[in-house]
């Protein structure tokens, strides 16, 4: 076991490699050059030739990039152009709403999509099924920011029930912040349970099937025991591998839902720097939110050998 | 879910359309495309007509979906905003399909790529695709092309992990080491044997890709980070809209609407080519 999880942590830092290859890749595609194009049409010769300098965009492409990974792997993603501040702070400042958002927003997410996928495949092909069914496919067919421009309207504006955009002020206690994010947490929740919701129902429906839930049920055992004790201990590893991969859902979902609801987080910021054209901050961004994906796929693979005792690697 | 036959060889068509729902959503996603192509013919008014008298009129009347903040007739404005979101959906999902078969083909079909080429999609595929999206168009430029090109480099790692474990699967095949023992090249065995017999998941895919295209151009376009913003989008006419959420909701209700039945009908169209392309693959998804 040891030595799968060495060859999987291997794995994961050749991964996080070709992310930081990926990332320096990106910003060389602009067409003309970048410092140019950061600074905008009316940056002097002067001013544009200093920041290919500070950018180390004079050195030859191969010692760019070395130096580019050399300084990723201490920590130093460089410095934004705007705030004029290294990338690592930057994006340190605006990591807890994107956080809870994306927390609460699972914890929302996992507390619907679960008990519906798991009645629904329990009742597989009543009206409950198939409204579930159709439910999960629409909250995936609904654009995110349309929800929650629509519930912002209705719930907020209108009724009054939730704050209607912002995080408070700049005196605003941990609680009150938490209490901006409530709305689109649910917002952000309704889209991610469509895919748990089905994967919970798919998996349960396989090992429904399965020939020890009818010697279970052969023996006189009640129902629910049957469904919760049996089954769900057996469909949690693709609903844990389903809560992995809805890691990348939740950080685009939150990028969109930040914009409505006008909230500080990364994914306010890093739209502010495209319109900015704040390369290091868009790149910086990047690296870290993959990373942090590629890390928590394999932290929920490892999580596997705790929940079933019999998978062995 | 999964339709009963009454022959082992059923028809495609049979097959597709056991469900209703399936037909339902094609016939809807057939008058969407053709209500956008029809365009210029069928629209009520000139889409970039701007009309002061006539800023946020209720829908009714001379407006049949109202008019916008600048008096523009909302209707013809949705007719031709589809054109532009189907073909940035359309292109991806071709784009996305071709470099994907490419890139998964040599990565199934030569062993030596195989492990760089993997890893090299797994990383594509840590970047969440709104965010990769952003970055790309930030970089590129917002124009229509550039969003197609950035969203098909979003989205081709998911075609070529399908078409490398497909192509994996059927190399090994006994008729495919016929072919090679008759003497067929690389590039036949390749193009007619194996690529033949991988279009099903492909095709299933692509249409899952032009509705997660269409969903993600919207997203691009509302915040502003998209195509240019005079070209109207249903993305674009959502963002417009929303300074005026609070007089005129419908600006941003139908938009909403047309984005989400397009990606609801594409989706059941997948689900449905799925069961009747490759029956061993219909699971209760």
């Amino acid at each position: 076991m040891t030595r799968y999880i060495l060859k999987r942590i291997v794995g994961m830092i050749v991964v996080i490699f070709l992310v930081l290859t990926i990332a320096f890749v990106i910003v060389r595609l602009a067409p003309g050059d970048p410092a140019a194009l950061m600074l905008g049409p009316d940056a002097t010769p002067e001013d544009t030739a200093a920041l290919r300098t500070r950018l180390g965009l004079d050195q030859p492409i191969l010692v760019q990039y070395l130096t580019f990974v050399g300084n990723a792997v201490r920590g130093d993603l460089g410095s934004s152009i705007f705030f004029n501040q290294p990338v690592v702070e930057v994006l340190a400042g605006r990591v807890e709403p994107t956080a809870f958002l994306s927390l609460f927003s699972l914890l929302i997410s996992l507390v619907i999509a679960t008990p519906i996928g798991i009645y629904a495949a329990y009742r597989r092909g009543s009206w409950l099924d198939q409204g579930a069914i159709t439910a999960a496919m629409l909250a995936a067919s609904i654009p995110s920011f349309w929800t929650g421009l629509m519930l912002q309207r209705y719930l907020a504006t209108d009724l009054g029930w939730f704050p209607a955009s912002g995080y408070g002020g700049p005196d605003a206690d941990f609680f009150d912040r938490m209490g901006y994010l409530i709305l689109p947490s649910i917002v952000l929740g309704i889209v991610n349970s469509a895919l748990i919701l089905r994967f919970t129902r798919a998996s349960m429906l396989d090992i429904l099937g399965e020939d020890y839930i009818r010697t279970a049920r052969s023996k006189g055992m009640g129902e629910a025991r049957v469904v919760l004790r049996h089954a769900l201990k057996n469909a949690a590893i693709p609903i844990i591998t389903v809560v992995g991969l809805t890691f990348a859902l939740l950080v685009s979902g939150a990028v969109v839902t930040e914009r409505v609801f006008n909230i500080p987080g990364m994914g306010n910021l890093v739209v502010g720097a495209v319109l900015r054209r704040d390369y290091p901050i868009i790149q910086g961004t990047l690296i870290v939110v993959a990373t942090l994906y590629v890390v928590i796929n394999l932290a929920t693979d490892l999580l596997y050998l705790v929940v079933d005792k019999r998978v062995k690697y | 879910m999964v339709a009963s036959v009454s022959s082992d060889e059923p028809k495609f068509l049979e097959l597709l359309f056991s469900r209703r729902a399936i037909l339902v959503a094609l016939i809807v996603f057939v008058a969407i495309v053709a209500l956008c192509a029809l365009a210029p013919l069928i629209a009520p008014a000139d889409p970039d007509k701007m009309s002061v008298r006539a800023r946020l009129t209720p829908p009714g009347g001379d407006f049949l979906l109202g008019a916008d903040a600048f008096g523009r007739d909302v209707a013809s404005r949705l007719l031709y905003a589809g054109r532009v979101s189907l073909t940035i959906g359309l292109g991806v999902a071709a784009v996305s399909s071709l470099a994907g078969i490419v890139i998964g083909m040599t990565a199934g079909f030569f062993r030596r790529l195989d492990a760089p080429m993997s890893r090299l999609i797994d990383a594509m595929m840590a970047f969440p695709d709104i965010l990769l999206a952003i970055a790309l168009v930030a970089i590129l430029g917002g124009s229509m092309v550039n969003v197609i090109i950035a969203l098909s480099i979003v989205y081709t790692p998911r075609i070529a992990r399908i078409v490398r474990a497909s192509t994996l699967v059927i190399r090994e095949l006994p008729y495919v080491e016929a072919a090679r023992a008759l003497g067929s090249s690389t590039w036949t065995i390749m193009t007619t044997h194996v690529l033949r017999n991988i279009l099903s998941p492909i095709i299933v895919q692509a249409t899952f890709i032009f509705a997660y295209a269409m969903l993600a151009e919207a997203g691009l376009s509302f915040l502003g980070v998209g195509v240019d913003p005079s070209t109207p989008t249903w993305g674009t006419m959502i963002n417009e809209g929303r300074q005026y959420i609070d007089q005129a909701a419908f600006l941003i209700l139908f938009p909403g609407l047309a984005i989400s039945v397009s990606v609801l009908a594409l989706q059941l169209i997948g689900d449905g080519l799925r069961d009747a392309l490759d029956p061993r693959l219909a699971k209760d998804l």
